[in-house]
C-alpha cells in the first residue's frame, strides 16, 4: 500500500546530501558532535521539546552497567491525533533517520539501536527492513562503520501494539522489554536507566532527521532560522477544516495566522494545537507563535472550522484519553473519565456552574499529580475549550 | 526494605517501573553532599538524609507523615496512587514522595493548597468508582483508603459514587477471596505475588479506567495456580481481597448442642493476635486465649505445638530412615527432604516443581495430624462419636483453608479439620463475644494434650520447624544434649531473618543405641557417625525457588539433607492470616514473642514431650512411621503443574 503523497511543501531533507551528516561526524570527537547538537539548540520535535544536545551529553556521561551497552531508540509511535509527519519521514527519508540515529549512537557510545514503530504503520516495515539491509551492505551500519575501526552499530525494529501512551518514553521502554506498556517513574530517566536498565537516548523520528542536517550544515545554519529558543525548521501535519491539508516545513516561531493562511484555513474559529494533549487556542489568539516558548506541538494542528460545534470537539478528545490512558495513576485512569462524563453532562446542558468548577480543578490535579505526560496533558484541551468558548458551551445549559 | 522480603532486583519477572529507584548522584551541586548525606528542605527546616533516600522516607524520618496507599514497607515502589504527591522546588508538576530519591539538594513542601487538593482528589476519585459500604466490609475500621478519606476530610462524593456492583465476587478459592469493587489499583497484590512469592497469579489488566487486577485467562482464583498464602490479603489496602471467612460456621457449631467442639491453636497466632486489640505487636496472647476460647463455647482447647511435636517425631524419622536408606541399603530416595507443614509451599511445589514431590515430606502438616488424632485416639479416649467432633483450627494462615479441604485429609474415615480460621477471624468472634481479650484471665491447654514443648512453639518463625528437628535429631543420633553444643539449645545459626539460610552440622560421635521408640527401624546410628549434616532454611516463595533453581542445576542446596520451606515471608507469624497490617518490624516483634515462649518452656524438645510419647504408647504402638501413624499422620501430593487450580 502506498500512502498518498500528502508533502505540501519541500522538505530541507530533500537537498541535504545523503550520509554527508555521518561523514562529517565520523570525522569528529564524540564531545564535539555532541557540542554540535548542542549548539545549534535542536530540541525534540516529539513535542516535549527537551534540548537533545543535553540529552546525549547526559547519555554519554552516563555509565555502562556491567555486561550491558548503551541504545539509541528511535520513536516512531507516531500516535497522536493528527500527527502524521513521522509516516511521511519514515516513507520518504528512512535513510536519514537511520543516519541520524547512526550519529546519535557514535556520539553516546551505543552498539545498538532500536526503531519503535507504530502498530498500525506496518505495512512500512517491509520497506524499513529493506532500507536496513541496505545500510549494512553498505557498511554505513555493522562493524567498523564508514571505515571507522571499532564503531560498531546496528538497528533493528521493534513493533509497538496499538497502545497511544507508548508514545511516552518510559512506557515504550516497558513495551520494548516486553511488559504492559506503563510510563516509570522518573527519576531516574533513560539516559542513565533505560532499555534493560542501561543509558538510553530516545528519540523522535524527526529529531533524527534533523541532527543529519545539523552535521551536514553546522550548527550555525540551523540557528539562523526560527527563533532564539525555539531554532530550526519543524514539520506540521495539518488537518480539518482547510483547504490543503498535508504535511509542511515551517520555521518554528511561524504565528497561527500565518500558518492558516497557507494552508487554506482562513476563517477557522479555533486551531488545535499539539494534538488531544495540546491546546485550543481560538481566532482571537492567532497572533501566537508555534514555537517551544509560546504554543509547543508535535506538529499537529487541526484547523477547526466556523461550524464545528467545540463540545463535540471536547467529547471527542476526551473520548481518545478515556480509550488510551494506561489506567496506572489514578488522576488519569478515574479523572479523565470524569471529564468525559462531564462534556456530555454539558452536552446534555446538565452541568452546573459548580460542577464545571469542580471539574477545572480537577484538571489541575491531573496536570500536576499524573504520573506521566499524558495525564499531565489530557486535561489541556477541555481546559482550552472551556475557557475560550464559554458562552458556546454553557448555552447549552440556557437553551435546555 | 527489609532484608526477610528484600526481591532480588535482576528478577526478570518484576517490571523495571516497579524496580527500586537507582540511585545516581547529578555531581552538578556536590556541595550538597556530605559524606554520603544530602540536604533536604522540609516544610521549611532544613534535613541531612543519606543519598538515595525517598522524600517520603526522609520526611518521615522527621516526623512529617506523607499519607500513602500504594506504598508498601515490603514492596519495591510503583508510584501509582499519587496520594503521596509533594511540592519540589523548580519542578512544575508535584512529584510522588514515594518514588522520589534525594540525590540533590531539595526544597520540598507537603501540604501546600496544591497538594492539598491533589490528594483530596485522589480519593473523591478512588470513592467515586469503590462499589461497597463500609459497615458490610471486612475491612471497616481497619481500611486505609476508609483513613485516608477520613483524614482528608471527606464529607461527600465530589465525583459522584457508583451506585452498582461492576464486578461479580469471586469465590472459588477455599483461602482467597477477590471482591474486584473495591479494588483501588494500587497493585499491592500484584507486586507481592510477583515480587515478594514469585507465584504471578494477578497481574493488572485492560487500560484506563477499564483497567482491572486479573489472572490468567480471567479464570477464578481457585482454578490457577494461586497457593493460598494470602499474602496478597495481608497488604491489600481495602476489602477487595480478604480470607473465605469460616466463622459463620464454627458458630454454628458451637450453638449446636449434639457437637463435641474442639479449637486447636498454632503458635503464630498468639503472638499477633493482640493487634487486633489494640496491643503492641509481639505482645503473646496464648493463656488469655485458652480462657476466651472457653468463653466463646468452645468444648475444649488444645496446643497445636502438641501435633507439632508428633510432625517432628514423624518427619525426623521420615528423614533419618531416607538416610539410612541412602547411606546403608544404597536405596535410592529423593534427598533432600523437604518440610511439608507449609501448604502454600506445599501446593507452590506442586505447581512449580512437580518433579519434586518424592522429596516433600509425607508428614502432614500439625494442623492434620492433629484432627486425625482427635477424630480416633480423642474420640476413643473420650467415648464420644467421631460424627458429633468438630475440629476447628486457629491458623495464622490462608492456604489452611485449603489444605484441610483436600479431598486425601480425611484418613480417620471424617475430615481430619472441619474448619480453618485465621487470626483475625478469631478476633473477630471474640468482639463478638463480648469479649476483651487483654482483660482476659490465664487459662490452662486441655488434656490429654496439655503441655507442649517449645520445640513445638517455634514452628511460628521461620527456622522453627528446622531448629525443632535438630534438637530432636541431634539428641537421638549424637547421644548428647543439644545444649552442650548450643547455648539454651538455641540454634542460633537457622534462626533470623535472611531469605535463604544454609547450615553444616557436623556430627563426629553418634550414640551407642538408638532410642526403642526407633529400635526396630534402624539398627544403630553408626552410618552417620562422621557425617556432616546439611540443612537449609527458606521463607517466602521468591527464596524458595532460589534454592529450588539452585537444586535443579545441582547446586550447594542440592547436596542438602533437609530443608525447611515456608511460604511466607517471616515464616507463619507473617502469615496469611494474621493481623493486618504487616511489615518487617511487625514481624520482628511476633518473632520475638515466639521465641520468648520458647525459651520459658519447661521441655524444649519434641522427643521429650510426655504426651507425644504417651501417644506412641497408648495408640500409635507401631511407632513413627508405622502402620497406623501412616495412615493417620501422613499423606500424598498431587502433580499440579501449571493448568490444574
Amino acid at each position: 500500500m502506498t500512502p498518498v503523497n500528502s508533502k505540501k511543501t519541500p522538505f530541507t531533507f530533500e537537498s541535504v546530501e545523503p550520509e554527508s551528516g555521518l561523514r562529517a561526524a565520523l570525522g569528529m570527537s564524540r564531545a564535539d558532535i555532541i557540542g554540535e547538537v548542542g549548539a545549534c539548540n535542536l530540541r525534540g520535535r516529539g513535542g516535549a521539546g527537551f534540548p537533545t544536545g543535553t540529552k546525549w551529553n547526559l547519555a554519554a556521561a552516563a555509565k555502562v552497567k556491567a555486561g550491558g551497552t548503551k541504545y539509541v531508540v528511535c520513536n516512531a509511535d507516531e500516535g497522536e491525533p493528527g500527527t502524521f509527519k513521522d509516516r511521511v519521514i519514515l516513507s520518504d527519508h528512512a535513510d536519514m533517520v537511520f543516519e541520524g540515529m547512526t550519529i546519535g549512537a557514535r556520539a553516546i557510545g551505543a552498539t545498538v539501536g532500536i526503531l519503535y514503530l507504530r502498530s498500525e504503520y506496518v505495512y512500512l516495515r517491509p520497506h524499513l527492513e529493506q532500507v536496513l539491509e541496505r545500510r549494512r551492505a553498505g557498511n554505513l551500519l555493522g562493524q567498523d562503520i564508514g571505515g571507522l575501526a571499532g564503531f560498531s552499530f546496528d538497528i533493528h525494529l521493534h513493533m509497538g501494539a496499538g497502545a497511544y501512551v507508548c508514545g511516552e518514553e518510559t512506557a515504550l521502554i516497558e513495551s520494548l522489554e516486553g511488559h504492559r506498556g506503563e510510563p516509570r517513574n522518573r527519576p531516574p530517566f533513560p539516559v542513565d536507566t533505560g532499555f534493560e536498565g542501561q543509558p538510553t537516548v530516545v528519540n523522535n523520528v524527526e529529531t533524527f532527521a534533523w541532527v543529519v542536517c545539523v552535521l551536514s550544515r553546522g550548527a550555525h545554519w540551523f540557528k539562523s532560522i526560527g527563533t532564539e529558543k525555539s531554532t530550526g525548521y519543524k514539520l506540521f501535519s495539518v488537518s480539518g477544516d482547510c483547504r490543503e491539508p498535508g504535511v509542511y516545513e515551517f520555521p518554528l516561531g511561524i504565528t497561527v495566522g500565518e500558518l492558516l493562511e497557507k494552508v487554506g484555513g482562513q476563517g477557522a474559529k479555533a486551531v488545535q494545537i499539539g494534538g488531544a494533549s495540546g491546546h485550543c487556542v481560538p481566532a482571537s489568539e492567532f497572533g501566537r507563535r508555534i514555537a517551544f516558548e509560546d504554543l509547543s506541538t508535535g506538529g499537529s494542528i487541526i484547523v477547526l472550522g466556523p461550524g464545528r460545534d467545540m463540545l463535540a470537539v471536547a467529547r471527542n478528545f476526551m473520548e481518545f484519553f478515556v480509550e488510551e490512558s494506561c489506567g496506572q495513576c489514578t488522576p488519569c485512569r478515574a479523572g479523565n473519565a470524569k471529564l468525559l462524563g462531564g462534556v456530555e453532562m454539558l452536552q446534555r446542558g446538565e452541568c452546573s456552574m459548580n460542577y464545571l468548577q469542580e471539574l477545572l480543578a480537577l484538571c489541575e490535579t491531573m496536570q500536576l499529580a499524573s504520573k506521566c505526560g499524558l495525564g499531565q496533558s489530557s486535561p489541556n484541551a477541555f481546559v482550552s475549550i472551556v475557557k475560550h468558548f464559554k458562552d458556546e458551551i454553557m448555552g447549552r445549559t440556557l437553551a435546555h | 526494605m527489609s532484608a526477610d522480603t528484600r526481591q532480588d532486583l535482576n528478577s526478570s519477572r518484576a517490571p523495571m517501573s516497579q524496580k527500586a529507584q537507582q540511585v545516581t548522584p547529578s555531581g552538578s551541586d556536590a556541595a550538597g553532599y556530605i559524606g554520603g548525606l544530602v540536604s533536604v528542605n522540609i516544610d521549611g527546616k532544613d534535613h541531612k538524609v543519606p543519598l538515595g533516600t525517598t522524600i517520603l522516607e526522609a520526611a518521615r524520618q522527621v516526623g512529617i507523615k506523607i499519607p500513602t496507599l500504594c506504598h508498601h514497607p515490603d514492596l519495591c515502589v510503583a508510584g501509582v496512587c499519587r496520594m503521596c504527591v509533594v511540592e519540589v522546588e523548580n519542578q512544575r508538576a508535584l512529584q510522588a514522595a514515594c518514588a522520589y530519591p534525594v540525590t540533590a539538594p531539595l526544597k520540598v513542601k507537603t501540604h501546600t493548597a496544591k497538594v492539598r487538593q491533589a490528594r483530596r482528589h485522589v480519593i473523591d476519585l478512588l470513592l467515586s468508582t469503590h462499589y461497597g459500604e463500609c459497615y458490610s466490609c471486612k475491612r471497616n475500621n481497619n481500611c486505609e483508603l476508609q483513613t485516608l478519606a477520613q483524614e482528608h476530610g471527606v464529607d461527600f462524593y465530589r465525583f459522584g459514587h457508583v451506585t452498582e456492583s461492576q464486578y461479580p465476587i469471586d469465590r472459588s478459592s477455599y483461602s482467597v477471596i477477590r471482591d474486584p469493587d473495591k479494588c483501588v489499583l494500587c497493585r499491592r497484590c500484584v507486586r507481592t505475588c510477583i515480587d515478594v512469592q514469585e507465584v504471578g497469579v494477578l497481574e493488572a489488566v485492560g487500560r484506563s479506567d477499564k483497567t482491572r487486577i486479573g489472572t490468567y485467562l480471567d479464570k477464578p482464583l481457585g482454578d490457577v495456580v494461586c497457593i493460598n498464602c494470602g499474602q496478597c490479603i495481608n497488604r491489600c489496602p481495602t476489602g477487595a481481597l480478604h480470607a473465605n471467612d469460616a466463622s459463620d460456621e464454627v458458630w454454628r457449631a458451637i450453638d449446636d448442642p449434639k457437637k463435641h467442639v474442639v479449637i486447636q491453636t498454632a503458635p503464630s497466632p498468639r503472638a499477633g493476635i493482640g493487634e487486633c486489640f489494640g496491643l503492641e505487636p509481639g505482645t503473646p496472647m496464648t493463656y488469655q486465649m485458652n480462657t476466651a476460647l472457653k468463653l466463646c463455647g468452645f468444648n475444649k482447647v488444645f496446643d497445636t505445638n502438641f501435633s507439632a511435636d508428633l510432625t517432628i517425631i514423624e518427619e525426623g524419622t521420615e528423614l533419618l530412615m531416607r538416610l539410612y536408606k541412602a547411606l546403608v541399603k544404597n536405596e535410592p530416595v529423593a534427598l533432600p527432604q523437604f518440610t511439608s507443614c507449609s501448604p502454600g509451599w506445599v501446593k507452590y511445589l506442586e505447581h512449580f516443581y512437580p518433579e519434586y514431590i518424592p522429596n516433600l515430606s509425607s508428614a502432614k502438616s500439625p494442623q492434620q495430624m492433629f484432627g486425625a488424632v482427635i477424630k480416633t485416639y480423642y474420640a476413643k479416649l473420650n467415648n464420644i462419636d467421631p460424627k458429633d467432633i468438630v475440629t476447628v483450627a486457629l491458623m495464622p494462615c490462608s492456604a489452611k483453608k485449603f489444605e484441610c479441604n483436600r479431598p486425601e485429609m480425611d484418613s480417620s474415615g471424617f475430615k481430619d479439620v472441619d474448619y480453618g480460621l485465621t487470626t483475625r477471624e478469631l478476633a473477630q468472634m471474640i468482639k463478638e463475644a463480648g469479649i476483651n481479650l487483654p482483660d482476659m484471665p490465664k487459662g490452662e491447654f486441655d488434656d490429654p494434650f496439655g503441655t507442649a514443648t517449645g520445640s513445638g512453639v517455634i514452628f511460628g518463625a521461620t527456622g522453627g520447624v528446622m531448629e525443632a528437628a535438630l534438637r530432636t535429631v541431634i539428641e537421638l543420633v549424637t547421644g548428647a544434649k543439644v545444649e552442650s553444643l548450643f547455648e539454651n539449645a538455641n540454634i542460633a545459626p537457622v534462626r533470623g531473618f535472611d531469605g535463604v539460610r544454609y547450615v553444616e552440622l557436623p556430627l563426629p560421635e553418634v550414640a551407642p543405641d538408638v532410642i526403642p521408640l526407633l529400635a526396630h527401624l534402624i539398627p544403630s546410628w553408626d552410618f552417620l557417625k562422621g557425617a556432616t549434616l546439611k540443612v537449609a532454611v527458606a521463607h517466602g516463595t521468591a527464596n524458595a525457588k532460589k534454592v529450588m533453581e539452585n537444586i535443579k542445576a545441582g547446586g550447594q542446596f542440592s547436596q542438602c539433607h533437609f530443608i525447611e520451606f515456608m511460604a511466607c515471608p517471616g515464616g507463619c507469624i507473617g502469615g496469611g492470616g494474621q493481623p493486618i497490617p504487616t511489615s518487617p518490624e511487625i514481624r520482628k516483634a511476633r518473632a520475638r514473642a515466639i521465641y520468648e515462649e520458647d525459651a520459658a518452656c519447661e521441655v524444649r524438645k519434641s522427643h521429650e514431650n510426655p504426651a507425644v510419647l504417651k501417644l506412641y504408647g497408648d495408640f500409635f504402638t507401631d511407632g513413627p512411621c508405622g502402620h497406623l501413624s501412616h495412615k493417620l499422620l501422613h499423606t500424598h501430593y498431587t502433580a499440579r503443574g501449571k493448568f490444574i487450580g
